[in-house]
């Protein structure tokens, strides 16, 4: 019988209005105990920040990693995209002169 | 007779948060979402840890060689203080979270007297404690509101879950003999005292919640004075303390 094939029953995909229900996707970053900067550690879920905070609070913390969480909805983190990584990180490969390992340090500077 | 009381009273504070914390590491693996599921898990092993420290406290107070392993595992139903509302089964989720949130609120402003116990140790498990629970009552009140207050079929369950649970609440307010003596000593408050404080963290978050309570205010009572625990506890430990039962004092 060939009226198997792709003929899936309308109600096992999730329709639009089921997607939208899920929890939004957040960005997780924490600074920890000696740490000057926050650090993406990972994602999750949740209905809303304070929720989100929460949740990164249960799942990114629990081995006393921090003393303070950022979250941030995945979608409003503007990414650059892999197939431009030619022109965009490829012409700093050829320019040595930007690190600046050509000057004579003077002694009275002591450790820099 | 003092020290009755007070490993009375212990048992009754190790045997709430053993029972509990075991009802909601039921949750791990099953929970809606797999956040909700860390958090549950978390809150278990807060409340595990807790039972820790007032049960073992409870064995030395009894003298008679029970460490908090052996009163937790090797206790029967019968002998278990710890209110109905905790022995409660999960249900559905709502049950679970709206549980947490009547059982965390009490529990949050009895570790707030207990950290100015006169005894000591009462004082130091219930500042550790207190943190804790904090976050615990936090983290309930916010998805109690939220689902008493979000879609149709989530106001419902949480309705549900009201109706169900609230004749567990009065238990919580009810005070005996152990409790008179632990007033007496100054080690804990009366639990009748605590009523209006409760009141005033859990009416405004339920009315938030657009839920509203049953009118009646029949109330059960028997497990913390282990007078009638509900049939629920003894299936719970069957569960509990199958391992110490087939294998008694099997360690890692």
């Amino acid at each position: 019988m060939s009226s198997v094939s792709n003929d899936y029953p309308e109600a096992t995909k999730p329709s639009k209005a089921q997607i939208r229900k899920e929890w939004p996707l957040w960005e997780v970053f924490i600074r920890g105990q000696h740490g000057l900067a926050h650090r993406h550690v990972g994602s999750l879920h949740a209905p809303d920040e304070e929720m989100a905070i929460k949740n990164a609070r249960d799942v990114y913390t629990r081995r006393n990693e921090g003393v303070s969480i950022w979250v941030v909805q995945a979608r409003h983190i503007a990414a650059s995209s892999p197939s431009e990584k030619g022109p965009l990180y490829e012409p700093s490969e050829s320019k040595v002169y930007r690190h600046p390992t050509f000057f004579d340090i003077p002694d009275d500077v002591g450790a820099m | 007779m003092a020290d009755a009381a007070r490993f009375e009273f212990l048992c009754r504070m190790g045997d709430n948060t053993l029972v509990l914390g075991h009802r909601i590491s039921e949750w791990c693996g099953h929970a809606p979402m797999l956040e909700e599921d860390i958090a549950l898990a978390n809150t278990a092993l807060d409340l595990i840890g807790q039972t820790q420290m007032w049960l073992g406290y409870a064995g030395e107070v009894e003298g008679a060689g029970r460490s908090a392993d052996d009163l937790a595992m090797l206790r029967d139903a019968w002998d278990f203080r710890n209110l109905l509302l905790v022995e409660r089964p999960n249900d559905d989720f709502g049950h679970t979270i709206l549980r947490q949130f009547l059982f965390d609120h009490f529990h949050l402003i009895q570790l707030r007297h207990l950290t100015e116990s006169s005894d000591a140790r009462v004082a130091e498990i219930a500042a550790k404690a207190v943190k804790e629970v904090a976050y615990h009552a936090d983290r309930s009140s916010d998805t109690v509101i939220a689902l008493g207050d979000g879609s149709a079929e989530s106001h419902r369950r949480m309705q549900a879950a009201l109706v169900a649970l609230w004749p567990y609440v009065g238990e919580l307010f009810t005070a005996d003999h152990v409790d008179a003596a632990m007033v007496e000593a100054g080690v804990a408050p009366n639990p009748a005292s605590l009523r209006d404080a409760y009141d005033a963290a859990v009416l405004p978050a339920l009315a938030q919640a657009t839920l509203k309570l049953p009118e009646d205010t029949f109330a059960h009572t028997g497990g913390k004075t282990g007078f009638r625990h509900s049939e629920h506890l003894g299936h719970m430990l069957t569960q509990m303390q199958w391992l110490q039962r087939a294998y008694p004092g099997g360690t890692w």
